[in-house]
């Protein structure tokens, strides 16, 4: 493939080329989140093309899908996306619900509004402060793993795992919480809330955070939305669509009566946008500093949503009720549904025959099409953007390859 | 919401493509429509460009192999031995999904190890490039018209379509024993 450099008329006055040489980064390389390899076709520091290689964690997780119930597959979701496994429990068992057109409690909506959203909040912080690290600098991601530590051991209190927990299930949630959970969780949020300045200060309003992130990467609204990029990628690119609001009905009556604003720039503006810094001059709509901003912004909305969830969870009666049977028979018909994750729009596909193992069990993953945009918003730009961009897609590696 | 419950939607379509569209299930949980196969890239390029509901995205493309490898199992089954491709499509403005289905024969002309064709829809949504790469690497289709039609999650010299149910594993890969 021709260089860029060939059709730029001011490079070749210059008449100073250099070799164009291949340079492979990763599968090991720390700032490509996981096993992906990039590989780089660069002319001195400018990238002409990038080309992603995928599949180094490939685990078969849609065979072993086939060959399990659907409760079964419950702890293979978990790691999909192993930095919000809550989430993709959430997902798999509203797809299953679907099906068999079962609606779990109240007391148990509840309790998994507030689970999903602490689970994002988890999510957001890793991204934020693996963010830091790939744009070199270290501290920010201590900070943001002290939070999330946390968050963890409430998650551990509740169902006894730290990152794959398989306590959203089919049917429910496999255990409700244990005593004074909430307290602990309220005492959580309480400590959290001041701290989030600091990780303002720490990266969003940093000089040098934002001469590395502003006006880099730009996508705009056709191009996400053509890539099928969701969540904070299509958010960040001005697109206001969040599947908490605009989801199908099954989704969205789990947050019904649940007050939140989707996090996107409308006429210029956030939502609630004096209570953080000021959007910075050189920031344009798309590039990698709003998709970061977008994600600060949801943490705070996340929040929110908990708070909101303890309240109504410690309102019901009751108990939270048991989950489906492992061997429960799901009926013969398909449904697709997608629910709004962390990294995006993660979507489940279950075909059913009857039997209580599923035909196909199929995981339309968010961040595969998030990565997918990479070759395109990669062209041209200099070597050291390029984690700035993957870095700023927040992308995980179990997700994509399954 | 889907689209397909709104007023007039399918004879807009019908009347664009006449015998484009070859069945329809609208009392399904997601209602679909079938399409023929050799026709689908023309019905995706209607449905974004010239429909009244505009499908700007492309969420997921999904093979189903309808294939029951046990014989005393498979003189029972209802439903013909068969490929579906499903596709699912999302409007950004109108806040709808949209549910297409193809059905393959599993190999082309009857042959086993010939892959079934169908018109790749990667000229209409740029996504649809590594979806498409997918279910040819995991479930052997191919796509024709796709730029760079490859594996995508296996090795580029793995055997098979892991997803197809007569799948056989290798015994071994490279030297390594999978089994």
């Amino acid at each position: 493939m021709a260089s860029i450099l060939d059709d730029d008329p001011r490079i070749i006055e210059f008449d100073v080329r250099t070799d164009e040489m291949l340079v492979n980064m990763g599968p090991q390389h720390p700032s490509t989140h996981g096993v992906l390899r990039l590989v780089l076709r660069t002319d001195g520091e400018i990238v002409s093309e990038v080309e992603p290689h995928i599949g180094y964690l490939h685990r078969c997780a849609e065979k072993i899908g086939e060959n399990l119930t659907a409760r079964q597959w419950i702890p293979y979701t978990d790691r999909m996306d192993y930095l919000a496994a809550m989430n993709m429990n959430l997902g798999w068992s509203l797809a299953v619900e679907k099906l068999m057109k079962y609606e779990v409690s109240e007391k148990a909506r509840h309790l998994r509004v507030l689970i999903a959203e602490l689970g994002r909040i988890a999510s957001h912080l890793v991204g934020m402060g693996a963010y830091g690290l790939d744009l070199g600098t270290f501290s920010p991601f201590l900070y943001a793993f002290r939070e999330r530590e946390r968050i963890l051991d409430l998650f551990e209190e509740a169902c006894g795992a730290r990152l794959t927990y398989s306590y959203i299930t089919v049917g429910g949630l496999t255990a409700d919480l244990p005593p004074g959970w909430l307290q602990r969780c309220e005492a959580f949020l309480d400590q959290f809330e001041p701290v989030i300045k600091e990780y303002h200060a720490l990266l969003t309003t940093n000089a040098i955070f934002v001469k590395r992130t502003a006006n880099i990467g730009v996508m705009s609204r056709e191009m996400a939305i053509d890539y099928g990029c969701s969540g904070p990628v299509l958010r960040g690119s001005g697109v206001d669509q969040d599947l908490r609001r605009d989801g199908e009905a099954i989704y969205t009556a789990m947050y019904d009566g649940y007050a939140f604003e989707v996090a996107v720039m409308k006429n210029g503006r956030y939502p609630r946008d004096h209570e953080y810094p000021p959007v910075p001059p050189d920031a344009v709509i798309g590039d990698c500093w709003h998709r970061f901003f977008v994600r600060m912004i949801e943490v705070v909305q996340s929040m929110d949503l908990v708070r909101q969830a303890i309240d109504r969870y410690s309102a019901c009666k009751g108990t939270i009720g048991e989950p489906l049977k492992l061997t429960e028979k799901i009926p013969a018909g398909d449904a697709y549904l997608e629910t709004e994750c962390p990294k995006g729009q993660m979507g489940f596909y279950v075909v059913g025959d009857g039997t209580a193992i599923p035909w196909r069990a199929r995981a339309r993953s968010s961040s595969f099409s998030n990565l997918s945009v990479t070759a395109d918003l990669c062209r041209g730009c200099l070597i050291a953007d390029v984690p700035a961009i993957v870095g700023s897609l927040d992308i995980v590696m179990g997700e994509i390859d399954r | 919401m889907q689209v397909t419950r709104g007023p007039g939607f399918l004879d807009q379509l019908d009347a664009a493509l006449p015998g484009a569209v070859t069945g329809r299930n609208l009392e399904a949980l997601d209602p679909w429509i079938e399409v023929a196969p050799g026709r689908i890239a023309e019905v995706c390029h209607w449905l974004k460009r010239s429909s009244p509901v505009r499908f700007d995205s492309l969420e997921c493309i999904t093979a189903v192999d309808w294939h029951e490898p046990d014989p005393k199992k498979a003189a029972k089954v209802s439903w013909q031995p068969r490929i579906e491709l499903v596709y699912h499509l999302w409007s950004t403005p109108a806040r709808v999904s949209l549910v297409l289905k193809c059905g393959l024969p599993r190999w082309k002309d009857d042959q086993p190890g010939s892959l079934p064709e169908l018109p790749s829809v990667t000229g209409v949504w740029r996504g649809a490039d590594w979806h498409e790469r997918e279910v040819y690497d995991l479930s052997g289709v191919w796509f024709t018209g796709h730029p760079d039609l490859r594996r995508i999650l296996c090795p580029e010299d793995w055997e098979g379509h892991p997803l197809r149910k007569d799948y056989v594993q290798p015994v071994e890969y490279h030297g390594i024993r999978n089994r």
